[in-house]
Order: C-alpha cells, then structure tokens, then sequence
C-alpha cells in the first residue's frame, strides 16, 4: 500500500520560507478556493497556510544553533483527527494515504483541530471549513504537467532540497532510503499517530584530513616547490601541449 | 485551549435538563412504588418541557460553534467512530423523549401498558421515562467522551471526565428540580433537595479529584518531542507568522494565570460551597427566592467550572507556538 510522505532534512533548511509561499501560492490559486487571508495589508496580518516554517534555537549561547523547522500535516498513519469528524469531511485516502478534508462536508465544528496534536489544521475564517496541507493532490496525480513537475508545490520549490517526497512505504523510494540511511524520525512518537512525513536530523559535517594526505603524493623528495622542468622529449600527459 | 462560550453554555444547559429529567423521574419512580406521593401529572408535564426548554437552548448554542451550521445535519452520520456525532444523534432523540413524556403526562394519553405480576402498572410515561434516562446518561456519556476521548489532551483523557459531565449536569438539575416543586409540589421540595445536596457533594469530590488529578500530570509531550532535538534548552525564535493564526487564537485562553485561579476558586465557591450553603438552610427554612439564588449562582458557577475546564487543557500543539519572534 502506497503512503505519499514528505521528509524534511533539518540540515539542508535555511529557513527562506520558499516552501511556505509555494504551498499558499498553489493552493490558494485552485479549485477549492483561496486560502483566505484577513488585513494581510494592517496591523495584525492572519491568514490560513497549510505550511508554516518555524525557527528555534537549540543551545545555551555561545553553543546554540539555529534550527529552521518547516511544519505541515504529517498524513498521520494512525490519524487521530480522522476517527472524530462527525461529518466524515476528514477521511484518509486508502491509495495513497493522503488525509484529506472535503471542503463540502466540513461543518467547522473544529473538533478536528483539537484531535491533532501538532496543530497542523487551520480553519479558513472566511469560507468557515477545516483546511490542512493536501500534499498538492492536485497536482501530483496531474497528467498534463511533466512528470518532473508531478511534486508539492513546497517541494519544488525548496531551493536546497530539503524536502523529499515520495512513498514511504517503498523501501526503494528516495524517501524511505533518507529515512533509513540518515536516521529519520517522526515527531511526539508518544502518541502513537505513526507519522507518515518524517524529518532527518541536523548532522555535524567533519572534514578529517590527515597529515598525509596533506603531502602531496608525486613529491618523493618531501620537497614543496616546483617540479623539474621535463626535457622536451619526454611523453606529455595529453599528447598536445609539449610542456 | 480557549474556552468557547458556545460550547459552555452548550455543555451545561443540556445538563440542566438532563438532571432535571432525571430528578422528575427519579421522583415519578418513588411514588411507582409508592415510597412518595404521585404528583399531578401537570407537575411531571410542565416540568420535562422545562428541561425540554433547557435542552433547546442548549441545542441553539451548539449552532454558534458551528462554522456551517447550514450543514449540521451532516455531523450524523459518523456515530461509528465519532462520539460528537453519537452526540449529535442522542440529543435530538433526548429532546424527543422529554417532549412525548411531558405531552404524554400533560394530554393524560397515559395508558398501562403492562401489569407486572406484583400488581404494579407500567404505564406508557413510564416506559418513556425509562427510556429518557438512559438517553439521559448517553447523553452525559457522549458529551464527556467528546473530550475524554481525546488521549493527548491528558487533563480530559480521564474517566473522571465523564463522572463530573453526569454529576455537574445531574446537581444543577436537581436544584432546579427543588426550585421547581417548591414552587408547584412544596412537599416534595425536600426531596430534591435532600438529592441536590448529595449529588453536588459528590460532584465537588469528583471535580477535585480531577483538579487533583490535573495538577500532577507530567506532559508527555515536549518541546523535545515535538521537533525530535533532544537538548533541554530549546527556545522559540519564529512561528511562522507574527499577527497569529488559527493555531493561538483557538489553543490559547490568553488570560493571566491569576484570572485562571480565580475561576477555579469562583466556580468551587458558586458552583458547590454557595449552593450546598443554601440548600441546607433551605431544608429548614424553604422559600423559593433563596431556591432562586440557589439555581442561579450553581449555574453561573457551573459556567466557570466550564470556562476553567477548557482552559485547564494544555494542548501539545501550544508546543509549536512558544514564541513569535
């Protein structure tokens, strides 16, 4: 069974909100409706996303980093705001694993918000329905776009590649390799909510160089200097230039 | 999470009636077996359509939640896994029964249905009765679990929930039962009140066990958690947004820890000390206008038993909202 996923490596993430301004862009330009803002333009600017990036400083200062952390839906395995719509507006496609609301359905009764633990569903306060990350599903199953080009908005556009999508279910597929090879995880595991999306830790990159390799390996006589100049007979390395 | 008056004011005027159902009957049952006198059937009557009226209120607060109230009738249809759609059913059908039992009492269309070997008779609101109190305590089962269920939220995840949904509920109704009688049944105004007294005692038990309960839980969920870095000082820079979102105006009550306190001491004052005070006094000296006092300051404390049960909750989601740049 498929389950479509994003893995968002907290190495590469810088943090320029690419993905945040994709994700509204697609989705606020489809066949659902826009993702309503209200006083984008005054003083207290609101507006519905399904993609936020949040930053966090990890560390006591000087020792601190700063983590850029892009939070959507997680498309939840086990989705505990699924079970408790009372419309059936929220259902978890069984082909792809994609959780979905029906905007038709919905009620606005919020009750799915509260059953999510990451704060992943926002309310559209004009249209008055739940709305959440899709994973572009309009976009990814679409024929008419090239096949490279078959990827959420926010994966497309991320300049650093710091979001992976594909099917977490595939032990082959690139995703599940990050996983695997760079020790991805999934957030609040006490819950039991198996996230689907996953992230992939901040890695300390070392650059060990040893001694010898400082050394340069053609130089016998442990000399740093020119070379002697070849005579004009000897062979040269690419048959052209003499010396 | 943020307190939503509709739901507040949703929560306990449905328990307003429920209790006041369940005390009429409660009292319909004694006189069945003639432990106390049958009453006019007008007093059972007018009585279920008062918690009817409850209900109703209740029913039309509910809507105001809604964002597409147009559409509530869709939020049957999920009574499989959704207990807010359980709610949704067992309310109307509630309504239903408190509407047939009191036109059934008030028509006098109250017919024996069956005669128990005893010589008892069964009578039609009897029957109906019976079937209005275990709608009654579906009805408390569904609302409580709306919240108990919810595992993450750990000050609902609890049975004591659901206790104190039935015995808050059941309190303000049955004072409202005492108001009643000693307004049209004086002699049975003790009764209802000695059932008050003890229902509200055991309310305060359960709600401080809760609030017991509530002050030693340990979140489970971190900031650690939350992002997956297992370092013990982490701290917020963005959010992703600076005017807010849905994510803190629905999560966060936004009021100062010492107004959360003092709606914690107002509702363990209004809600049990007050009106326990006054139905004692009420045993030995009754007058309806102190039964007044009673009901009223026992809802308004219910009110902001309410307000501080929703904002006792910590919602893991607040985890991702700790500051804003």
């Amino acid at each position: 069974m498929t389950q479509l996923a994003l893995v968002i490596d907290l190495n590469v993430c810088v943090g320029c909100h690419a993905c945040v301004t994709s994700c509204k862009e697609w989705n606020t330009s489809g066949a659902a409706g826009p993702l309503c803002d209200e006083n984008p333009y005054g003083a207290d600017p609101t507006g519905t996303f399904f993609n936020r990036v949040q930053t966090l400083e990890v560390g006591q200062y000087p020792n601190t980093e700063t983590v850029h952390f892009p939070k959507s839906c997680l498309h939840c395995e086990d989705p505990p705001c699924v079970p408790v719509c009372p419309t059936g507006a929220s259902y978890k496609r069984k082909e792809d694993g994609i959780v979905l609301v029906d905007y038709d359905k919905c009620i606005g009764c919020k009750y799915c918000s509260w059953a999510c633990p990451y704060g992943a569903r926002e309310i559209d306060e004009k249209q008055k329905v739940m709305k959440k990350c899709t994973l572009c599903v309009d976009r990814i199953y679409d024929t008419k776009l090239p096949e490279s080009d078959r990827k959420p908005a926010c994966v497309m556009a991320c300049p650093t590649s710091a979001r992976l999508f594909g099917d977490v279910h595939d032990p082959e597929s690139v995703v599940s390799k990050a996983i695997r090879e760079n020790a991805g995880y999934a957030l609040m595991p006490e819950w039991g909510t198996q996230p689907a999306n996953h992230y992939l830790p901040r890695r300390k990159t070392n650059l060990k160089i040893h001694e010898d390799e400082l050394e340069r390996v053609d130089n016998p006589l442990k000399v740093d200097g020119k070379l002697p100049k070849p005579k004009k007979s000897d062979p040269t390395l690419d048959d052209v230039t003499s010396w | 999470m943020n307190p939503a008056l509709s739901v507040v004011f949703l929560t306990t005027l449905i328990g307003v009636g429920q209790g006041l159902f369940l005390a009429l009957f409660t009292q319909q049952s004694y006189a069945l077996f003639d432990l106390l006198p049958h009453q006019d059937a007008r007093f059972y009557g007018w009585g279920s359509l008062l918690a009817l009226c409850f209900t109703m209120a209740g029913l039309i607060a509910s809507f105001f939640h809604l964002g597409r109230p147009e559409r509530a009738w869709r939020s049957a249809t999920q009574w499989r896994t959704s207990w807010l759609s359980r709610e949704v059913i067992v309310l109307p059908a509630f309504m239903g029964i408190l509407f047939l039992y009191g036109v059934s009492h008030l028509s006098g269309f109250d017919p024996v249905l069956v005669k128990l070997p005893g010589g008892l008779s069964i009578n039609a609101t009897i029957i109906l009765g019976g079937v209005g109190t275990i709608l009654a305590f579906a009805l408390f089962v569904s609302t409580g679990m709306i919240y108990a269920c919810l595992r993450f939220l750990q000050e609902w995840n609890s049975p004591l929930t659901v206790i104190n949904f039935i015995l808050l509920g059941s309190a303000s109704g049955f004072t409202l039962a005492t108001l009643y009688a000693a307004m049209f049944a004086p002699a049975q105004a003790g009764f209802f009140g000695g059932w008050a007294i003890i229902i509200t005692v055991l309310g305060l038990l359960g709600r401080s066990t809760s609030l017991w309960r509530n002050a030693r839980l340990k979140p489970k969920s971190t900031t650690q958690t939350a992002i997956g870095i297992k370092h013990p000082r982490i701290v917020q820079k963005a959010q992703g947004a600076m005017g807010g979102s849905f994510n803190t105006r629905e999560f966060f009550h936004g009021k100062s820890a010492s107004f959360v306190s003092r709606m914690k001491t107002g509702f363990l004052v209004f809600a049990f000390a007050v009106p326990l005070l006054l139905l004692v006094v009420d045993l030995s000296h009754a007058s309806v206008l102190l039964l007044c006092a009673t009901f009223v300051a026992q809802y308004v404390g219910l009110l902001a038993e309410r307000w501080y049960f929703f904002a006792e909750a910590r919602h893991p989601q607040n985890l991702y909202y700790q500051g804003i740049s």
